[in-house]
């Protein structure tokens, strides 16, 4: 395509408005947001210092680290299990997981945080079955609590695991494992030393992308966590809302954006990204 | 023998799947009943069904003055997404030169930075430009953090269409917007509307940013939900969240069959053209 220099002008302007909104709207904010990180309430990196040597926020990015990892594990296991039957199964039952999969995704992230309350609270749809039905004798603490903030993050996310790692199974050739087989390997060894090499990339790819988003998730930890499970996103809120601390807020805010970024730089040179966020 | 155990591994591996996915929609479902309680406070019906709280969300004004906002701020929003979204990958499609590869990259930003970042980021500024607490305000940043999506839509429909007619209709004397208009927009149109989409649901959807840019004077959907969440667990919010369930269930089961049916269609159309 080579397209005149006037051509070329003609397609910026339509690119213009868009970029002069993001640039000015979006990124300008963000970088005057890091850039008060170093100047307020002093210039320099005393917010940093003061940062790295708090014991309660290394205490707060530990939970939200061990919540990361926590949730990750079983969310990308859930999902290459649901993935890997979406794979192997007929048409119509297919239709249906991705329909259920579906359903899950595009329902309100607070309703679903919601629920978990109505399903784990003290009195609970969960411990009132557990106690009429005599299997507990008084309720589990099940929300405001790890665990509760753990298996809703996991909820939220198992979607998101899904899609890549169904992405690529769908492009693993069925033929591999069937010679596997037919060389005389049983049917697990098939799987492991064939099928599941192949799936790799899927299952890094979802891993990385269901790490990232619960780094930096607000809505469910904080409604989930009832204040006791403080993860970094609603402590940086708290640190805004009710304190109007901007210079450490947006010291943690730079943290965060570069944790994320560094996280997905380092592991672009092992899957392809752009795949992982439907770019491509 | 090993063909029995072979089976019974399959049925094994269906059956945790189909769990893995019980465990994805039922939890969501508990709502429901919930929204029908007899009770002042979250709880299943205990002595009978009431629609009381059905009642209560139908005839307050503050929730449908909320429903209101959300659903006219998505729509403002992701009109906003999908025009200049549109637009910004049709051009970075014809172009596909080094610097519109680096525009397209910042364009998608949004999706990566998490929430609570860019709502800071947003408070900060809209405090200058004096925006905070103003529709005009929570409809631009909606519309930048949908944007992504609309961008991501459409240069995939793109990737499928045929530079060549854009390059007729040129040659034959229309202009860059008669193309645009009249050739590609109707080719990409289901990139455009499902960018929208998901524009419309991020927009519908948001609690972090309303949190940060808003105050008083608008009071969406989710900031309602969530300052019910957090004062008093009253069951109306299980009438806001079945009602959206049941939405959103309704789209996706809609989307679900219309595709079944042009596929049908579709594989109609071919046995025929054999």
């Amino acid at each position: 395509m080579n397209a005149g220099f006037r051509e070329r002008q003609a397609y910026w302007l339509l690119i213009a408005p868009a970029f002069a909104l993001m640039l000015f709207f979006y990124l300008l904010p963000l970088v005057q947001l890091l850039w008060i990180s170093v100047t307020e309430p002093a210039p320099g990196l005393g917010n940093y210092k003061s940062v790295i040597a708090s014991a309660p926020i290394r205490r707060i990015v530990w939970t939200t680290l061990r919540v990361c990892i926590e949730t990750t594990g079983p969310t990308v296991i859930l999902g290459y299990l649901i993935a890997y039957a979406m794979v192997h199964v007929n048409r119509g039952q297919f239709a249906w997981m991705m329909l259920c999969v579906m359903l899950s995704f595009w329902v309100s992230v607070l309703v679903r945080a919601f629920s978990w309350l109505v399903m784990l609270n003290t009195n609970g749809v969960v411990n009132t079955f557990l106690i009429s039905t005599g299997l507990a004798a008084e309720p589990l603490s099940l929300a405001y609590n790890e665990t509760g903030v753990v298996i809703s993050i996991v909820h939220f996310m198992l979607p998101f695991a899904v899609l890549p790692i169904y992405a690529n199974m769908a492009g693993i050739d069925k033929i591999y494992v069937a010679a596997a087989r037919g060389l005389g390997a049983s049917p697990w060894q098939a799987f492991w030393r064939v099928y599941f090499p192949l799936s790799a990339p899927g299952i890094v790819g979802a891993s990385v992308l269901v790490f990232v988003f619960s780094l930096g998730f607000f809505v469910t930890p904080a409604i989930m966590g009832g204040g006791k499970v403080v993860m970094l996103a609603e402590y940086i809120s708290v640190q805004i809302q009710d304190l109007l601390r901007w210079g450490l807020a947006a010291t943690l805010a730079a943290l965060l954006l570069i944790g994320v970024f560094a996280i997905l730089a380092i592991m672009s040179r092992f899957i392809d990204l752009r795949m992982l966020f439907g770019a491509k | 023998m090993s063909g029995e155990r072979r089976a019974f591994g399959r049925c094994m591996i269906l059956g945790a799947a189909w769990l893995a996915i019980a465990f994805l929609v039922l939890p969501m479902l508990v709502v429901f009943p919930v929204s029908l309680t007899d009770r002042y406070f979250l709880s299943l019906p205990q002595d009978a069904l009431s629609f009381e709280h059905y009642a209560n969300f139908f005839h307050s004004a503050e929730w449908l003055s909320a429903t209101w906002q959300s659903f006219a701020i998505g729509v403002s929003a992701s009109i906003a997404a999908m025009a200049l979204g549109s637009l910004c990958a049709i051009g970075c499609w014809r172009l596909s030169s080094r610097a519109s590869e680096i525009v397209r990259a910042l364009m998608l930003t949004p999706i990566i930075v998490p929430a609570i970042v860019h709502a800071l980021a947003f408070n900060r500024t809209w405090v200058q430009l004096d925006l905070l607490d103003s529709y005009l305000g929570v409809i631009l940043a909606h519309a930048l953090i949908g944007m992504p999506y609309v961008v991501i839509t459409v240069s995939a429909s793109l990737a499928n269409f045929d530079p060549k007619l854009e390059q007729a209709a040129r040659n034959l004397g229309a202009s860059l917007w008669q193309t645009v208009r009249y050739v590609i927009v109707p080719a990409i149109r289901p990139g455009v509307l499902s960018g929208g989409a998901i524009a419309f649901a991020i927009s519908f959807d948001d609690i972090v940013v309303v949190l940060f840019i808003t105050s008083r004077h608008i009071y969406t959907l989710p900031k309602r939900i969530w300052n019910g969440i957090q004062d008093h667990l009253d069951p109306t919010i299980a009438v806001v969240a079945s009602l959206l369930i049941a939405t959103t269930f309704a789209i996706v089961m809609t989307r679900h069959l219309v595709e079944k049916h042009r596929q049908l269609q579709r594989g109609v159309g071919e046995t025929e053209g054999r």
